[in-house]
């Protein structure tokens, strides 16, 4: 998997890139318009992270050269203008996810995995770790071919975990991700403990060989045992 | 008081003050002008009356106001010397009126013949006074208030006409929302005052609004360019954290630094946010369910609730609607919520009724009333060891104030909100 990052901070543009490098995507750079452009035009890329604010010129622009050279692939635009118009503006162009910086990194890795997903046409649906699949489309679960029945908030939780196998996810991040937008401004993000204990609890009746590990106040890491 | 009236009110003292002081004025004035007259008349009179004597010596014995209007009588020469014309005001029976009427008299001496020495009193009627000044006070309130009714009329008029531009320039002002550009239609107008009021209006409009716009935009800019850096720090302690060389010690360490860069975030997403509603920047409005809204956040909040054992009661029978922005009654409705829920005691309660132009949230907590006046401040908070944004209740009001919902707040042992629509 191809992904280009577009993005002239320099600092932002590694942080990502090494953090994708660890999800073992191949990461490109383009660090201004005109390298933005050029590359973006001449090479195929199963994902591009687009910054619209860019010197020489605007991401929204790059869009539109992609659209009309039929050259779309997989664009997410990374922009700290979190306005409206921008948003539409470019999913209109044709992007396909809008995420307003400053992010998580687990919460890019979902929308990068989650972008993947719909426009691979073999079977990307799933996403299996140790003995346990989850469908993202069927919303189900199961271990060894069993169904494990799971609530809304608990199918949530695991699929992000799936998206981010064996990374760190940030407590504030799956709070963000699983109980919406407005629950960042929950102060207390420790009732997701309680939340986690339930999930743990119902994988290890069903004999998952997965675990999620919590990761002193951080938040929380799921392997495979 | 409109300035219509204020004209009026201060006309209506001063015309009463000069008509009375000119009314004492004319009334003296016209006074002596009639006795001056009268007294010509009888200087005239007695002329007339000695010329007659002189012919008819008849006359003489006119000794009292019969049905002529002089008397004659003999005097001596001693009293005829140092005589002189004597005008007086008297008094007469009049039979037809059966009443004593005020004459003025002249009283003067004649010699007919070398020692034939006489007075002669001659009478005139005069004005009466009580009638005269009845007269005139009737006609001057008659023209007091003619003048009033005109000075009414004509201000209306003028009023109307002559300070048009001024009513214009002031609905210029009321309409005035800063940051939104008013259309500028040049008030037409030759009155000077005016045209100086509107060009220092528009003026001061602009200046308003470009302070305004720049300072938003600052607002913004400086929110947005926080960003970058800040995902640029949360980003890397995420990395540093996956690193598996940190101990648990440094752990917790970059866990609280990453806890204070995402409060900093919610406190910067926020303020953006509260700059977005202030200027009623979320224009798309729809029939929004209110109690569907209500039904999701309760949803969304309640393993937050029940970690802490609150419970929570949604009487939700009735069906809410209200025309607004869906985003705005979403972040309305969870503040609400989420508020009720962090301002809690452990094992509390929270109480959701929504009635049929309103929702009522009710809920245990701080044993105390919240300041009421302070309540919707931005940065007010009830104890600083809460990490909230402190802007909670801020942003509640900005968006009832864009929809004009009011939000009432009492305390009876239970903490009350109650929202009407």
């Amino acid at each position: 998997m191809k992904v280009l990052i577009i993005e002239d901070e320099v600092e932002l543009r590694h942080v990502i890139g090494e953090s994708l490098l660890r999800e073992n995507f191949v990461v490109e750079y383009a660090r201004d318009f005109n390298a933005a452009l050029e590359k973006s035009t001449s090479y195929d890329y199963d994902c591009i992270l687009l910054d619209i604010g860019l010197p020489g010129g605007s991401g929204l622009d790059i869009l539109r050269t992609l659209k009309k050279e039929n050259k779309m692939s997989n664009v997410i635009i990374i922009s700290a203008k979190d306005s409206l118009d921008d948003k539409l503006e470019g999913l209109d162009l044709g992007a396909d996810d809008y995420l307003p910086k400053p992010f998580h990194v687990a919460e890019l890795n979902a929308r990068i995995r989650s972008v993947l997903r719909r426009k691979s046409f073999d079977g990307g649906n799933t996403a299996s770790l140790g003995n346990l699949t989850l469908n993202f489309l069927d919303r189900t679960v199961a271990v060894e071919q069993m169904d494990l029945v799971l609530n809304r908030k608990e199918f949530d939780t695991l699929a992000y975990f799936m998206m981010n196998k064996n990374r760190l996810v940030n407590k504030n991040s799956l709070a963000e991700h699983v109980w919406g937008d407005y629950i960042d401004r929950v102060d207390d993000f420790e009732f997701i403990y309680s939340q986690i204990k339930n999930l743990r609890k119902k994988l290890k009746y069903s004999n998952a060989s997965v675990e999620i590990q919590a990761v002193y106040g951080v938040g929380y890491k799921m392997t495979e045992v | 008081m409109k300035l219509h009236n204020y004209t009026l009110r201060y006309l209506s003292v001063a015309l009463l003050a000069i008509i009375s002081i000119w009314a004492v004025i004319f009334y003296f004035d016209m006074m002596d002008e009639v006795n001056d007259s009268i007294e010509e008349g009888l200087e005239n009179y007695k002329e007339l009356i000695i010329q007659r004597i002189s012919e008819d010596s008849t006359l003489l014995h006119e000794t009292a106001f019969a049905e002529s209007n002089y008397v004659i009588r003999p005097t001596t020469q001693k009293h005829a010397k140092k005589h002189k014309d004597v005008y007086q005001d008297t008094a007469i029976y009049i039979i037809s009126e059966k009443e004593m009427e005020p004459f003025r008299m002249l009283t003067t001496v004649f010699k007919l013949k070398d020692d034939e020495y006489y007075e002669l009193k001659i009478v005139s009627s005069v004005i009466e006074e009580d009638d005269l000044m009845e007269g005139l006070f009737y006609s001057l309130i008659w023209l007091y208030v003619i003048i009033l009714a005109s000075v009414y009329i004509v201000n209306s008029i003028l009023l109307r006409r002559i300070w048009n531009p001024f009513y214009d320039v002031l609905k210029k002002l009321k309409d005035f929302k800063p940051g939104e550009s008013i259309q500028v239609e040049p008030i037409a107008t030759k009155i000077q005052e005016f045209r100086e009021l509107n060009k220092t209006v528009d003026e001061l409009t602009d200046r308003v609004n470009k302070t305004y716009i720049s300072q938003k935009q600052f607002i913004e800019n400086a929110a947005h360019e926080l960003q970058t850096p800040l995902a640029i720090g949360i980003n890397k302690l995420e990395l540093l954290a996956e690193k598996q060389t940190l101990g648990e010690q440094d752990l917790n360490e970059v866990s609280s630094v990453l806890d204070n860069l995402q409060r900093l975030t919610r406190l910067n997403k926020t303020l953006l946010l509260l700059s977005r509603i202030e200027n009623a920047q979320f224009t798309p409005s729809e029939e929004v369910n209110l109690t569907e809204v209500i039904k999701r956040n309760v949803e969304l909040f309640e393993d937050f609730a029940a970690f802490r054992g609150i419970n929570i009661v949604l009487n939700a029978e009735k069906e809410l609607f209200k025309t607004m922005n869906p985003d705005l009654a979403e972040i309305l409705v969870s503040n609400l919520i989420k508020n009720a829920i962090v301002h809690n005691i452990n094992e509390g309660k929270v109480d959701i009724a929504i009635g049929s132009n309103s929702f009522f949230i009710s809920n245990t907590g701080k044993d105390a009333a919240l300041d009421k006046a302070q309540l919707f401040n931005r940065f007010y908070r009830q104890n600083t060891e809460a990490s909230g944004t402190g802007l909670g209740m801020a942003i509640v009001k900005a968006i009832a104030d864009n929809y004009s919902i009011t939000i009432d707040y009492h305390f009876d042992g239970l903490h009350h909100i109650k929202v009407s629509l």
